[in-house]
């Protein structure tokens, strides 16, 4: 193979390796996004159990976030991607004995990644969660609405607003965090780029194109926010 | 007002009685708790194997000590480094505040993961340029590319946690010693450092939690750590029990380090109480 040059390495199609960085990228930013709204949901009842007046349901919170904050991601990862199989095939050959189970990696990125987003965001709410004055729901009483309208109508705007900010950092190191979903075989950015490093030995050419990736992907996402910021700002009452 | 009414007024509302929805559902969460943890137990003892225990359990106590030392190494490096960033970050001087911000933006926003890559794998593909610097016998070592990636990465945010501290200290305190006579760096050392580290004890310790949860990454660049060791374990016996201790090993180290740094900082600001 004669020797290439970087701007071939780079280019579009066959010879070069841009299209499968951003094939890999697609699946990075597919997996972030499909990865938030489960997480967001998740830590927000997680965080409303935890503000709650019942012991036994801040104690179940208290135990999700000690557990998967505590644990490093790539074990939660490994424990998922390697044990999830084993539960899971246990729980089919009651029914049907032939059957094999093999857990997708996107998947198990996914639900992984959710955890930790979650036991993260909630945090986050609950600080939030704690900054709405007390009046609020009584507000919300008073005029008549029901428990789940007033969380809906009146706690839930309030709570977002105050949430955001922080609430960008969990997005931020959601997005770092896919990267380690490569491990696992999944074929999002880092991993790409890892193949075309293997292949060309232009490891650092590669790698320098991943970080590149995360980067403009961090800075994106910060030019998003800081719209969305301004844009619920200018929906404050005053 | 009476007095008893004042007293009625300031109490707590009373505990509610009975089943009501919320403790039915927090019951339920912890019974699923409590039989999550009983099926771990039970599988462990289940497939207690004392063969794999007495192989790889001085494997995984070797592994801890790795994980400590490239921690500990790494976080001292690392806040050495820290300090010409965190100056550079709250200097006046344009260009290099703009290099400082550029520095931690990049560690920052990149994953730690592909950080050690280009490390390991970038640095260490210019082999022939390295050795006549003589500074292969580094780069070679995966260790070594542990170590360096790590510290360059906290060097980034200890300088922000630095940098956050001391400016949470008002500048009043700058002025005060200024007019006492004392010079920059006095004034640093005793008057802005002690009010600082209150500030930055909770940000450093969770930056050494985040650094050990971090640090199992340096498994995928073969570094026998604890991670490694579990990874080595499980491509040898396919027991899965591999992983579920070195979990369970990580938990406690962070809980300990968790409960420690709390214990610390209750010390540290009695006499902010009242």
């Amino acid at each position: 193979m004669p020797a290439q040059s970087i701007w071939t390495l780079l280019s579009w199609g066959p010879d070069g390796w841009s299209d499968d960085i951003a094939s890999g990228v697609l699946v990075t930013i597919v997996l972030a996004l499909a990865t938030l709204p489960i997480g967001l949901t998740i830590g927000f009842f997680v965080a409303f159990a935890k503000q709650s007046q019942e012991p036994s349901l801040r104690l179940a919170a208290n135990i999700y976030t000690t557990v998967f904050r505590g644990l490093p991601e790539l074990v939660t990862l490994f424990l998922f991607f390697f044990g999830m199989p084993l539960l899971l095939q246990y729980l089919v050959r009651l029914f049907n004995p032939d059957a094999t189970v093999d857990v997708n990696s996107f998947i198990a990125g996914m639900i992984v990644l959710s955890l930790i987003f979650s036991s993260y965001a909630s945090e986050v709410f609950l600080s939030a969660f704690r900054a709405i004055p007390k009046g609020q729901y009584e507000g919300g009483y008073a005029i008549g609405l029901a428990k789940w309208q007033t969380m809906r109508l009146v706690i839930l705007p309030q709570l977002l607003r105050i949430a955001f900010p922080g609430l960008e950092n969990c997005w931020l190191s959601l997005l770092k965090d896919t990267s380690l979903v490569s491990v696992v075989n999944l074929a999002e950015t880092l991993r790409n780029a890892g193949v075309a490093a293997r292949v060309t030995k232009h490891s650092f050419l590669f790698y320098s194109v991943a970080a590149l990736v995360f980067l403009v992907l961090a800075i994106l996402s910060s030019i998003a926010t800081g719209y969305i910021l301004r844009s619920l700002g200018r929906r404050e009452a005053r | 007002m009476s007095v008893s009414q004042a007293i009625a007024v300031d109490r707590p509302p009373p505990q509610a009685r009975g089943w009501p929805r919320a403790r039915i559902v927090g019951y339920a969460l912890v019974g699923v708790w409590i039989l999550f943890g009983l099926g771990i137990v039970a599988y462990l003892v289940h497939a207690w194997n004392a063969e794999f225990f007495a192989r790889y359990a001085p494997a995984y106590l070797q592994g801890l000590g790795t994980t400590l030392s490239l921690v500990a190494i790494s976080m001292v490096t690392g806040a050495i480094l820290s300090l010409p960033v965190a100056y550079g970050r709250m200097s006046k001087n344009r260009i290099l505040s703009a290099l400082a911000y550029c520095y931690v933006y990049f560690f920052r926003g990149t994953p730690l993961l592909v950080q050690t890559y280009l490390v390991y794998y970038g640095v260490g593909s210019f082999r022939p340029e390295l050795e006549t610097v003589g500074l292969w016998w580094f780069f070679r070592e995966a260790f070594y590319c542990g170590v360096f990636a790590f510290s360059l990465n906290t060097a980034a945010y200890q300088a922000e946690i630095l940098r956050g501290a001391i400016e949470s200290v008002p500048r009043g305190q700058w002025e005060g010693a200024a007019s006492l006579g004392l010079h920059k760096l006095q004034t640093l050392r005793k008057v802005i450092m002690p009010q600082a580290i209150v500030v930055a004890l909770r940000p450093y310790g969770n930056e050494l939690i985040l650094m050990i949860k971090a640090s199992a990454i340096v498994a995928i660049i073969t570094v026998y750590d604890l991670m490694g060791n579990a990874k080595l374990a499980y491509a040898r016996s396919f027991d899965i029990q591999a992983y579920i201790w070195v979990a369970i090993v990580y938990l406690v180290l962070v809980e300990i380090l968790r409960h420690g740094v709390e214990w610390i900082e209750r010390r540290i600001t009695i006499h902010l109480k009242r």
